[in-house]
């Protein structure tokens, strides 16, 4: 079975500094895949480069088996790829409903396709339909992701990547948000999940990767992953146990 | 009376400075550009529209409705092929491009209608007036107002209710986010100056009609919109609209105290709004 999305070697660099270092990764179709590491493991670096926001090589990156490596971000989607952005990344000074709007308008304009509406939006997150003319920028932080994550399902993606979508929240909040995924999975959406909560990541996941200075040092299904071989993973040799 | 009737030209004069204006406040509300070759578009195309009015005889309104769409045209190629190459979170690159831009489109200007001044023939409509409640007011500037206040509108209901300015307004507050949501951010920023270089096709042929146009004249043009956006605060559209009446107005009331203070009160005007309130009259205090 070929996968939805891989890297192949990936390379990725800021300026001077080397932040992955031949990374690859295989996600399937309906597939749930955790990404875990410590800071500046270069998680967020592997979703940014998927999705054309750092220059890649044409070939290190393969959707449905075509090279898509440095394709324009807007291209991206278009074919079919939506992200969470760390940190949320709302368009604030608009409401709730415009932020959403903006997805729904280009998903119109390029033709996408997909079961994703402002209607099934409202029921996966009910407090969007409540707070639609309110400006994103008072929303809690909760509320803020979901709708991030709301304008990334308007898209109508096949592949979601989600990057930190439990950063800096509450743990029901957390709860709340990752309750959702299950039903955002059963529409066949395969996703890639950015999580530091490393017991989230596996309760939540088939597969996880662990990355640690740009590579990935380990793999696995999730459900079977010792705590003591991630923590080997997570921090390098020499430590043993979490 | 005498002020009432300086506070009605400054009205009127505010409505040729908003056609500048809106242009200038979309530009850089949603590519944080400072249009300096803004001034010399104008009068770019008001020497265009001159030269088609002398060549087929045509009066001011089929000169307005040829007009327009060729500067949307200007200003979709110019954001192609120049702005576009420039545009980035760095301000200066497209300061210096345009600043460029302009010279270069002074001497194309002087090369081909030489630095005599002209204006738009307008068969008498700029001279005609209509008496409102004593006051005499002339209809040309009072066209002037009306279209500068439909297009405010206008651009504002663009900007609030279409595909159009969804697009625009997402990718103002965050460019990366809006091509991750699937916008071109290239494209909409061409479709950003041809509204603006748009609008400015209106402002030429007013501005030719009212006064005369020489191809020097542009970086005053420029200088009155960039006053104008500035007091009514950077990047609002309404604000642009009502920082060009702030402008008018103290420029008419200047006149009114001695003819050579005019164009300064307007300055002092905008030097005052600057040092008190640098975000503008109707912008957002950076938190």
């Amino acid at each position: 079975m070929t996968a939805v999305l891989s890297t192949h070697g990936l390379l990725a660099r800021y300026g001077d500094f080397q932040a992955l270092y031949g990374v690859d990764i295989e996600l399937h179709q309906g597939e749930a895949v955790a990404l875990i590491g410590a800071n500046g493991a270069g998680k967020s670096t592997l979703l940014r480069s998927i999705m054309g926001l750092l220059p890649v090589g044409r070939e290190m990156v393969l959707l449905h088996g075509e090279p898509v490596g440095g394709t324009a971000t807007d291209r991206m989607v278009q074919k079919g790829v939506a992200i969470v952005p760390e940190g949320r990344r709302l368009f604030t000074g608009m409401s709730v409903e415009d932020n959403l709007r903006v997805a729904i308008d280009q998903a119109a304009r390029m033709g996408a396709k997909g079961g994703w509406t402002l209607p099934r939006l409202h029921q996966l997150f009910p407090i969007l339909k409540e707070k639609a003319r309110t400006q994103v920028q008072s929303l809690s932080g909760g509320q803020q992701q979901m709708v991030a994550i709301g304008r990334a399902l308007l898209c109508q993606p096949r592949v979601l990547l989600c990057d930190e979508i439990s950063l800096g929240l509450a743990p029901k909040v957390i709860r709340e948000i990752y309750a959702a995924l299950p039903e955002i999975r059963a529409t066949g959406t395969a996703m890639i999940v950015v999580e530091q909560d490393v017991g989230l990541a596996r309760t939540a996941t088939d597969r996880l990767y662990c990355m640690l200075e740009g590579r990935v040092t380990l793999t696995g299904r999730s459900a079977e992953i010792t705590r003591e071989q991630i923590g080997k993973a997570y921090f390098g040799a020499g430590h043993g146990v979490v | 009376m005498e002020w009432f009737d300086a506070l009605v030209q400054g009205v009127l004069l505010g409505g040729m400075y908003a056609q500048y204006a809106l242009g200038m406040a979309l530009m850089f509300g949603v590519m944080r550009i400072v249009n300096i070759s803004h001034g010399d578009l104008v009068i770019l195309l008001s020497l265009i529209g001159i030269s088609i009015a002398t060549a087929w005889g045509l009066g001011p309104l089929p000169v307005l409705i040829v007009l327009v769409p060729l500067a949307v045209l200007m200003g979709w190629v110019l954001q192609k092929a120049v702005l576009n190459r420039v545009v980035g979170s760095d301000p200066l690159p497209s300061l210096i491009a345009t600043f460029g831009l302009s010279i270069a489109l002074q001497n194309l200007m002087l090369q081909i209608w030489s630095a005599n001044s002209r204006s738009l023939p307008g068969h008498g409509i700029e001279s005609q007036s209509i008496e409102i409640g004593g006051i005499y007011v002339g209809l040309l500037p009072l066209i002037v107002l009306a279209v500068a206040t439909g297009l405010t509108g206008g651009l504002d209901l663009t900007l609030k209710r279409t595909r159009f300015g969804r697009a625009l307004r997402a990718a103002s507050a965050d460019v990366e986010a809006a091509a991750m949501t699937g916008i071109n951010p290239r494209a909409v920023y061409a479709m950003a100056t041809a509204a603006a270089v748009g609008i400015l096709g209106f402002a030429a042929v007013f501005q030719a009609l009212r006064s005369t146009v020489a191809p020097a004249d542009g970086p005053a043009q420029l200088i009155y919109a960039f006053e104008a956006v500035i007091i009514g605060g950077m990047g609002t559209v309404w604000g642009a609209f009502v920082g060009s009446m702030v402008l008018g107005i103290s420029q008419a009331i200047g006149f009114r105290i001695d003819p050579g203070f005019g164009v300064l009160a307007g300055h002092i005007v905008f030097l005052v709004v600057l040092a008190t309130r640098p975000q503008g009259l109707f912008g957002k205090a950076l938190s």
